[in-house]
């Protein structure tokens, strides 16, 4: 018993021993095939799975480049980049998110269109992303937000460069502003802009804001970031610096944009100055003006129909696309025309009954003074009293074709190629376009109507200060232009047409033009009151043809909206033009009397200053305009 | 028992050389494989540290557990064998009864009823399996003739199958194979014959296509056709996978640095500092640092089938073989997992990986082994 137990534990023995080393020999295999596919992992196929791993916590992140500044003539800042503080939610990190929102709503103004965007956004974006829900917030919601931030885990305020009008109103219609990027641009972008915009927020809408666009945006840059497996950023790897946007310094004169503003006073209007010399322009006032701020990070709907609503048509930019029939301030250029092509002479007078009668027609074509301007007017007294009969008289002997071709020398009838964006064109007519557009011959009636810048006849505030400039330096008609550098280089000025006509035909005119203003019998006298130096300028008045008849309309106001608007044109010194002046005021019926006082604060602002030491002047000033 | 008492008190008299020996002798420790454990579990700290990135917390909290399962060990390795080997049976039943209770009352998460809990105090009865089955197959083995007859062989696959049945239902497939894998164990070192595992394979063989069809759970499936094309669903069920196979991969040769691997790091890793714990070291110390860890745990493989082929008698010998082998298929299963090569089963590192009872129940299987090494020669030649 003993020996068979010793034998069998000897068997079993031995058995456990064999069955020991085959399992030690499986242990040794399995081992290697561990072994093997170690290797197989971290030698042989290390570079792909390096790779995977550097892809997955690397990320590629664009960096918006800060948007170029733009200046005025003089370096006052006109548009600025100013950090805006956003609050925003990461939805992974939040517990409670209707307790969350409503605790942010004890601490932030909270309106219902907040809540509602942000539960939109909440939807379409990755938990890790921080969606805003509110912009713009104050100094004190910051406060009240990092005082409570212990109560409220992934709430988080965060700042962004955005884009800031200083001025506010002053240069809404010039400058413009920049607005978020809509889905409307998106849809426009083509794949280049969808790479340029990458991590852009705002685009230019309006004004240089928009025509510059290219050259302000700058080029986005690009950094190289580690994430963590949920998206959020740790460091920064790499970083290829966005080039910031273009700087733009402006034509325009923060102080004379004042100037002319305020000399518009409560009236709707619009005034364009231009330098005579370059087509620069100097100031460029629609009025009334808005604040483009309100647009920047998104406008309010209470905002915006507060601006779209109003009768007055703050949005509507006047100086570059109101078309106004423009009265009897074409009539300088019509007299230059008439003498270039010898249709008046120097010596052309015309007797004025107070009306004027076309061959075989009993029709009265009456001037605007009814017992007439006399028995022998030539074109100074024309001029000077803006004579409607005299220049009845010499559109029977002209030729329209002829009147077209002088009036888009000077700028009228086409658009003048300024650098704003959706300027409108205005019409100067021609047989060609009556044809064409109404389909009907040519009246000679019609010939009476476009030489007093009546009947068809349709131009912008900008294009009779283009006009202007042109009859200022003679007959150099330089494209109008609101930046003067990009970056520092400056802008070429280009001249688009030359109006020829023998000097003393510039003399004659400019004689009639400062007689205007320094006749006794002038219509334009308040242009030219209390200042050194002559000016020489043309009144006109368009009568306001039609008006929407909208019923709220109360009796009053419609009557005010029936009346003339006054114009009045103008550039300054004579001898030495340097500043062209157009000022159109809505309903201001008289332009001598109400647009040429206008236009007189504009040139003794402008030559008061020493012009050497323009710039200096301007700087001296910045501040207080800026306080403004 | 007064040679037993002899044996205990002879070493003494040799005075200070044979110090360690005695101490071992009279604590019942052994001192090769109580150093490589202990090795073992500071290497493990030291990675989980990292795996947790750089917070004290878990390794405060693994550390706490890895002393209280050095003292089990401890006490595991003071019973005398005679006990385990007839307290076996109580254990098997008491265990198979708490796996019965698990399914009617037990808690859970993610879909699964592992646990019981009693004064809210939180257990798995599985682990109490791991060692269970083992000691009563070892134990049913012990007494009767080798190799094992059908009948006996019979007899041990019902005292596997019933609790890895109640733990398939729980479900744990992963630690049911594994229990299973003990007691078959057992059976395959008491001599079951080349015949029978070679039926067995062919069974299994042929019953691979019903189980997949009737006895895999979809998520079971979905790790399976994972482990082949992985690449398919990064995002969903391939994400572990991809994850963690980048991670080792990109570690290289030297790795990326203790605490500079940026798949850990940056949490791209999930599990980092449980099952998944290997792809941090194999991402921050390299192949060189894995290789360290394979021969680490391979010199205590060497060290278990020592002491099984010491051991007095068939059950300790089947204990100790078993023990140390499903301490192997614990870590072959969890590393080839983790490196892609089987499917996602939830089998921690051993030593390594984060997580309470199983560090116990593991050291209190290898202080049974230490019982076993150490247990005085009852025969003499």
């Amino acid at each position: 018993m003993h020996d068979l137990h010793f034998k069998d534990h000897l068997t079993e023995q031995r058995l456990f021993h064999n069955r020991m080393l085959v399992a030690l020999v499986g242990v040794a295999m399995l081992l290697g095939v561990l072994v093997a596919r170690l290797y197989n992992l971290q030698v042989v196929n290390y570079d792909d799975y390096r790779t995977q791993s550097d892809e997955n916590r690397i990320q590629v992140r664009p960096v918006a480049p800060t948007r170029g500044l733009i200046y005025d003539r003089n370096g006052a800042l006109l548009a600025d980049n100013r950090p805006s503080y956003t609050l925003a939610i990461v939805h992974e990190r939040v517990r409670n998110m209707d307790a969350t929102l409503e605790l942010l709503g004890q601490l932030v103004r909270l309106e219902d269109s907040d809540v509602q965007k942000f539960r939109k956004r909440l939807q379409r974006r990755r938990p890790f992303e921080p969606i805003p829900l509110r912009f713009r917030l104050s100094e004190d919601e910051i406060a009240r937000i990092s005082v409570n931030e212990f109560r409220l885990p992934g709430v988080s305020v965060e700042a962004e460069l955005v884009r800031y009008y200083p001025l506010t109103d002053l240069f809404a219609h010039s400058v413009g502003y920049v607005g978020r990027i809509s889905e409307r641009d998106l849809a426009q972008f083509s794949e280049e802009d969808v790479r340029r915009y990458s991590g852009t927020q705002s685009i230019g809408k309006v004004g240089l804001e928009r025509s510059y666009e290219d050259l302000l945006l700058g080029e986005v840059g690009y950094e190289n970031v580690e994430t963590n497996a949920r998206g959020r950023v740790l460091r920064v790897l790499e970083r290829h610096d966005p080039r910031p946007g273009a700087e733009l310094t402006l034509h325009l004169d923060a102080r004379l944009q004042k100037v002319a503003t305020e000399a518009l006073g409560d009236n709707r209007g619009a005034v364009v100055a231009i330098d005579v010399n370059t087509g620069g322009v100097l100031a460029f006032v629609s009025k009334p003006s808005f604040d483009p701020n309100l647009f920047v990070t998104g406008i309010s709907f209470n905002d915006y129909r507060a601006l779209s609503d109003s009768l007055d048509v703050p949005l509507f930019n006047r100086a570059l696309q109101g078309q106004y029939p423009p009265g009897s301030t074409l009539k300088p250029m019509m007299g230059l025309g008439g003498l270039a092509d010898g249709v008046i002479t120097a010596e052309t007078t015309i007797k004025d009954p107070g009306f004027y009668r076309l061959p075989n027609d009993t029709r009265r074509y009456r001037d605007w003074k009814r017992w007439g301007h006399g028995d022998k007017v030539d074109l100074i007294q024309a001029l000077t009293e803006s004579c409607d009969v005299y220049f009845y008289d010499m559109a029977h002997k002209w030729n329209i074709d002829r009147m077209h071709d002088i009036a888009n020398r000077f700028g009228l009838g086409a658009k003048t190629g300024i650098d704003l964006p959706v300027e409108r064109p205005g019409l100067f007519p021609s047989r060609a376009w009556k044809r064409g557009a109404r389909g009907l011959p040519w009246f000679p009636g019609d010939s009476l109507n476009a030489v007093l810048g009546q009947g068809f006849v349709l131009a912008t505030p900008l294009q009779l200060a283009v006009m202007t400039a042109t009859m200022a330096n003679r007959g150099t008609h330089y494209k109008p232009q609101v930046v003067m550098a990009v970056d520092g280089v400056e802008q070429p000025p280009e001249i688009l047409h030359h109006v020829e006509a023998r000097p003393e035909h510039w003399k004659l005119v400019f004689e009639g033009m400062e007689s205007v203003v320094n006749s006794i019998h002038g219509t334009g006298k308040k242009a030219g009151a209390g200042l050194d130096f002559r000016v020489a300028g043309k009144s006109g008045t368009a009568q306001v043809v039609g008006i929407a008849q909208g019923e709220r309309y109360d009796s009053e106001a419609l009557k005010e909206r029936h009346r003339d608007h006054a114009l009045f044109v103008a550039f300054a010194p004579v001898d030495d033009p340097q500043i062209a002046v157009a000022v159109l005021v809505e309903n201001g019926e008289g332009g001598g009397a109400v647009a040429a006082p206008v236009a007189r604060e504009l040139f003794f602002d402008w030559m008061s200053r020493p012009m050497e030491n323009t710039v200096r002047a301007a700087e001296a000033d910045d501040e207080g305009v800026s306080r403004g | 028992m007064a040679s037993r008492d002899y044996m205990h008190r002879l070493p003494d008299s040799h005075g200070g050389l044979s110090r360690p020996a005695s101490l071992s002798r009279r604590w019942h420790i052994d001192i090769p494989l109580l150093l490589l454990l202990m090795l073992l579990s500071g290497v493990g700290l030291t990675v989980l540290y990292s795996a947790a990135g750089g917070e004290v917390h878990y390794v405060r909290r693994q550390a706490v557990f890895l002393a209280l399962a050095f003292v089990a060990m401890l006490v595991a390795a003071q019973v005398p064998l005679d006990m385990y080997r007839r307290w076996s049976p109580w254990l098997y039943v008491g265990g198979c009864g708490l796996l019965v209770a698990v399914l009617f009352i037990g808690v859970g998460a993610k879909g699964a009823q592992r646990w019981l809990e009693i004064g809210g105090f939180r257990f798995q009865p599985s682990e109490a399996l791991k060692l269970a089955v083992p000691l009563s197959v070892a134990a049913f083995l012990h007494s009767r003739p080798v190799p094992p007859s059908f009948l006996t062989v019979l007899g041990a696959m019902a005292i596997v199958a019933v609790p890895a049945a109640l733990i398939v239902r729980q479900p744990d497939l992963g630690t049911a194979i594994l229990i299973a894998a003990s007691g078959l164990f057992a059976l395959y070192l008491a001599g079951l014959s080349w015949k029978m595992i070679g039926g067995a394979l062919v069974a299994l063989v042929a019953a691979a296509w019903p189980i997949w069809e009737w006895g895999l759970r979809d998520y079971q499936r979905q790790r399976i056709l994972t482990l082949f094309n992985p690449d398919a669903d990064r995002l969903g069920a391939g994400w572990n996978i991809f994850q963690s196979k980048a991670a080792i991969g990109s570690g290289g040769l030297y790795g990326k640095g203790y605490m500079q691997g940026t798949q850990s790091q940056l949490d791209f890793l999930p599990e980092s500092h449980t099952d998944f714990i290997i792809a941090v070291l194999g991402e921050e110390w390299g192949l060189r640092g894995a290789l360290l860890l394979l021969a680490l745990y391979l010199l205590i493989v060497a060290r278990g089938i020592y002491i099984s082929f010491v051991a007095q008698d068939v059950f300790g010998r089947l204990l100790a073989g078993s023990i140390t082998l499903t301490f192997f298929v614990y870590v072959f299963v969890n590393i080839g997992m983790v490196t892609g090569l089987l499917p996602v089963v939830g089998v921690p590192l051993p030593l390594v990986s984060h997580g309470g009872t199983s560090v116990v129940t593991l050291m209190a299987g290898f202080g049974i082994l230490m019982a076993i090494g150490t247990e005085r020669r009852r025969v003499s030649f």
